[in-house]
């Protein structure tokens, strides 16, 4: 090779790099074989204690679930997990297809009527739902209200992203305990978006309709971040008014993986396709009259906009947005709804069981829950966790870190995976860890 | 579609009825309908594993891709990102508990900080535009900090990927953009036109787009700092440099990293990415975070304690939990089996196949600028005696030859650009393989040009009508409505 090429040695196709930079010596770990690489890797793995070996009521954005193990047979299989953007589409076909599938699944489950084919994860969607509203709108107005009841990473994700930025963010510090009408209050004619969640934050299920209209009344937009499994059962945001859905898919089969990769849903109705960023997958025939499926509006896009596009994406998280498929497709029509009605299910009796404990309340038990509810205990939250852990169970996400004042409450949650008899023992543990 | 197949009623996964009390539903919020397929779970997986067998892969053949690094992913990555104590742990434990995954990041940060000869980094990035916003945000904090509040441009290289562009401009800033020489390299003399003291920031891909490494990059890179501006270098084409040269030793101020690229993570069909950002030291303050810190150092016996530390003056978080942590797994395990000198050979392989199939290749092909390349190398897919044939042609006739084409169309500077980017994971014989293919079309091209236009001939689609696809669009199916099949 190197005679063909017409150098003595390699280095010198190196010769263009200044001499005083080439080569220098990397301190690095002496390399592992396979072998050995396994088993180093199988002793840190080992040093977490995860919800693979510990009772959990752990949610708030990332969720257990049971995964079929058909979902990560395909997602192994090397066609799809070596494949690379199907720029190609005569020779991407399945990659292209399996997105016009999520596509499509998505639009069902949000009510909406396009998605794109995925976005890194819930936070980054909602920051570039903000984005797009303004697209949308021209600049022309400001204000943005974010719903307290948005996960707070995801608040903080869109305080970055809008740095700098004449965007205003409102409405965070309204009273947790307000629901969807202090927002109405805050709506004005240079609103260009409202952001609500759905089920909110602390697990709560909110009728956004009147939301949705006032916000149309002033000619603002309406974004809902969703959690699917919700969907199941929930009605889709589509039918309340929603603009923009974004969410987190990584309910829809996607491992914790201790927080990523996950999956950015973001979809919108069809007016406003040539302002959602992303990739799309559109359905056309090829020269021999099949159906088939290529990127399409590549226009809206950055390599070809360059500084005139309205987002920098130029990604989707392929084989999550591929697991969210063949899950979605494997549990179909019934079996999601059979996921969110145990979800609901075992959630409403572990709060009923915890209510009735001394000492504790729910701290919105009025309101209509999901999956999720916020607990108020005699102890600190951080406390009472690490007397949860002392007999294997990790506690709910202590909330006092993100919200001062409330230091003494969990956010707890319960998933179709959590038996009736880890829940009892959670209750008996509640009760037990707080007689001190 | 899988929404063809199956029958009302079907189920690909049951799941047990809830062993608790019921209770009751919350009428008012409930769905009436959910339209999703009703498939079971062997007309499932015979769908999805159909759909695969449509796809060119590395597993399944060469994939010269160029820009992408369409390089081998060990099968030991996918093994070692699904260890229980990875996948099940959940990112919002407390660090104490996940003592595991942190150290993982803790190692994988400063590995990149030493390979890049950065100070710092952070995994937050969940891409490689993500990390390009990343690392134009701590461009701007930084100025803003000094009060230099008047720079407002960034100066970006006509070769560049069009993500620098749409980032800057995300960011807030003005792009100007400024022409390559008549060797490949970004116009000096254009570049120092510009810095001026409202310059913030210079983007520069290094290798750049060509292929090429920028031959007077340190003299562009003082010219900017003199300015008082800071140098972003996108590393997608860090591949090249591995283990032979460090972006920081000449002086960049920040570089991302695309780990599906240069670190085997896998590519998955568009994703998922991950684009950690490395920095010099006066930039480690504005890092993404939080970042994985030590609390305790080790002691005789103990491993050290490993805890979230956010950078004092960050520009804040960006996204949800801590980036693409099981493609930090995957990258830890790559880079722990390669250690400095299995790095170095991958940027020596991938450079001297790009340089061999550059030897096969030009004569019958016009090589867009006639000097050593790096890990890749750019033709113009075109001859003058035969018009009517485009690069689009050739990639599109590489399908029949059982190729991925190279990448179209990129860099934009090139007509009739054909991007090939072979890497250090393929051998000879595919190279002499490839090169034949490409040598054989190049005579087809003036013997049989209409072979080419319209190819492909031998897969199981044709040419697919993108024309249509735009103006009638199409982006979902039509559902069964509720009650049909």
């Amino acid at each position: 090779m190197l005679k063909t090429i017409g150098v003595a040695e390699v280095s010198q196709l190196f010769a263009g790099i200044p001499a005083k930079a080439r080569y220098p010596k990397l301190n690095l770990p002496e390399p592992l074989t396979e072998m050995e690489a396994r088993g180093e890797l199988e002793s840190i793995a080992a040093a977490n204690d995860s919800t693979y070996d510990l009772v959990s009521f752990l949610g708030a954005g990332a969720y257990s679930h049971y995964i079929p193990s058909g979902v990560d047979s395909i997602l192994r299989r090397g066609e799809y997990y070596t494949a690379y953007t199907p720029y190609q589409p005569e020779i991407s076909q399945g990659t292209l297809q399996a997105i016009f599938e999520y596509q499509s699944l998505i639009v069902a489950l949000t009510g909406m009527e396009v998605s794109n084919a995925s976005h890194y994860d819930g936070a980054t969607a909602l920051a570039e739902a903000v984005n797009m509203a303004r697209v949308i709108q021209r600049g022309a107005r400001k204000k943005v209200i974010l719903s307290p009841g948005l996960h707070p990473q995801y608040r903080a994700t869109v305080h970055t992203y809008e740095h700098g930025s004449d965007v205003q963010l409102l409405g965070e510090d309204l009273d947790l305990s307000a629901g969807p009408e202090a927002l109405i209050e805050l709506i004005d004619e240079d609103t260009s978006l409202v952001a609500v969640a759905y089920p909110d934050f602390f697990g709560r299920i909110y009728d956004y309709t009147a939301l949705a209209a006032a916000a149309h009344a002033k000619g603002a937009l309406l974004a809902v971040s969703v959690n699917p499994t919700a969907l199941g059962l929930l009605r889709p945001p589509g039918e309340f008014g929603a603009d923009i859905v974004t969410g987190e898919g990584q309910p829809l089969g996607i491992p914790l993986s201790f927080g990523g990769p996950y999956l950015g849903i973001l979809a919108t109705k069809q007016e406003y396709v040539r302002s959602l960023a992303g990739r799309l997958v559109g359905e056309t025939l090829d020269n021999r009259g099949q159906r088939g499926y290529v990127l399409t509006l590549s226009t809206r896009e950055q390599h070809i906009k360059r500084e005139k596009a309205s987002s920098n994406i130029c990604t989707n998280q392929g084989l999550m947005m591929l697991a969210a498929t063949v899950y979605t497709s494997l549990l179909g029509k019934q079996g999601l709804r059979q996921v969110a009605e145990s979800c609901y299910h075992k959630a409403h009796y572990a709060a009923a069981q915890i209510g009735k404990l001394k000492g504790f309340s729910l701290a919105y038990g009025d309101t209509p829950f999901f999956h999720e509810f916020v607990v108020k205990a005699p102890l600190p939250a951080a406390e009472l966790n690490r007397r949860l852990l002392e007999r294997g169970i990790i506690g709910g996400y202590a909330l006092g870190a993100d919200y001062p004042g409330l230091e003494d409450c969990s956010l707890l949650a319960v998933t179709e995976v959590n038996s009736k008899e880890e829940i009892d023992f959670l209750v008996e543990s509640l009760k037990e860890v707080s007689r001190g | 579609m899988i929404y063809d197949l199956g029958a009302p009623g079907r189920q690909g996964v049951q799941f047990p009825a809830p062993d608790v009390p019921l209770a009751e539903l919350p009428q008012v919020h409930l769905r009436k309908d959910l339209p999703l397929p009703e498939v079971g779970e062997l007309e499932a997986l015979r769908h999805y594993t159909r759909l695969s067998q449509l796809n060119h892969s590395i597993l399944t053949g060469f994939y010269p891709l160029g820009s992408c690094t369409m390089k081998y992913n060990p099968v030991i990555n996918e093994d070692t990102a699904r260890l229980s104590g990875f996948a099940y742990a959940h990112p919002l434990q407390p660090a104490g508990m996940v003592q595991g995954s942190l150290a993982i990041m803790y190692h994988l940060q400063e590995w990149l900080a030493e390979i890049t000869g950065m100070a710092a980094s952070s995994l937050q990035p969940a891409a490689g535009a993500h990390g390009e916003l990343a690392g134009v945000m701590m461009i701007r904090a930084y100025h803003q900090q000094r009060g230099d509040t008047k720079r407002n441009k960034i100066l970006i290289p006509d070769s560049a990927h069009g993500t620098n562009p749409a980032t800057s401009a995300m960011s807030g800033y003005r792009v100007v953009e400024i022409p390559s020489d008549s060797r490949g390299n970004v116009d000096l003399a254009a570049l120092k036109a510009e810095c001026d003291d409202t310059l913030a920031g210079f983007m520069l891909t290094n290798p750049n787009t060509l292929g090429l490494f920028e031959e007077q990059v340190v003299e562009a890179i003082e010219a900017v700092h003199a300015a008082g501006g800071l140098v972003y270098g996108d590393g997608a084409n860090m591949n090249a440099l591995l283990g032979v040269c460090r972006p920081g030793d000449l002086g960049f101020d920040v570089i991302h990293l695309n780990l599906h690229k240069t670190f085997t993570t896998p590519h998955g069909g568009g994703g998922p990415g991950s684009g950690p950002v490395c920095v010099a030291q006066h930039l480690a303050d504005f890092l993404p975070g939080p970042i994985a810190g030590i609390a305790q150092q080790a002691s005789e016996g103990e491993a050290p304690e490993y805890d979230w530390v956010m950078p004092k003056d960050s520009i804040g978080r960006l996204k949800a939990f801590h980036g693409q942590f099981g493609m930090h797994v995957r990258a830890f395990t790559y880079i722990l089996m390669q250690g400095a000198e299995g790095l170095k050979a991958v940027a020596e392989h991938a450079v001297l196949n790009a340089n061999y199939l550059k030897a096969r290749l030009e004569g019958a092909y016009k090589v867009a600028y006639d000097r050593p390349c790096m890990h890749e190398v750019v033709l113009e897919g075109r001859w003058a005696d035969t018009p009517d044939v485009h690069a689009l042609d050739i990639s599109k006739r590489l399908m029949d030859y059982g190729f991925h084409p190279p990448t179209n169309y990129f860099p934009l500077i090139v007509r009739e650009a054909l991007m090939i980017e072979p890497t250090e994971t393929e051998d000879k014989a595919t190279l002499d393989a490839f090169a034949e293919a490409m040598l054989k079309i190049a005579e087809e091209a003036h013997s049989e040009p209409d072979t080419l236009r319209n190819a492909p001939h031998t897969t199981k689609f044709g040419r697919m009508d993108e024309v249509k696809a735009a103006r009638q669009l199409v982006l979902c199916c039509e559902f069964p409505r509720s009650g049909e099949a």
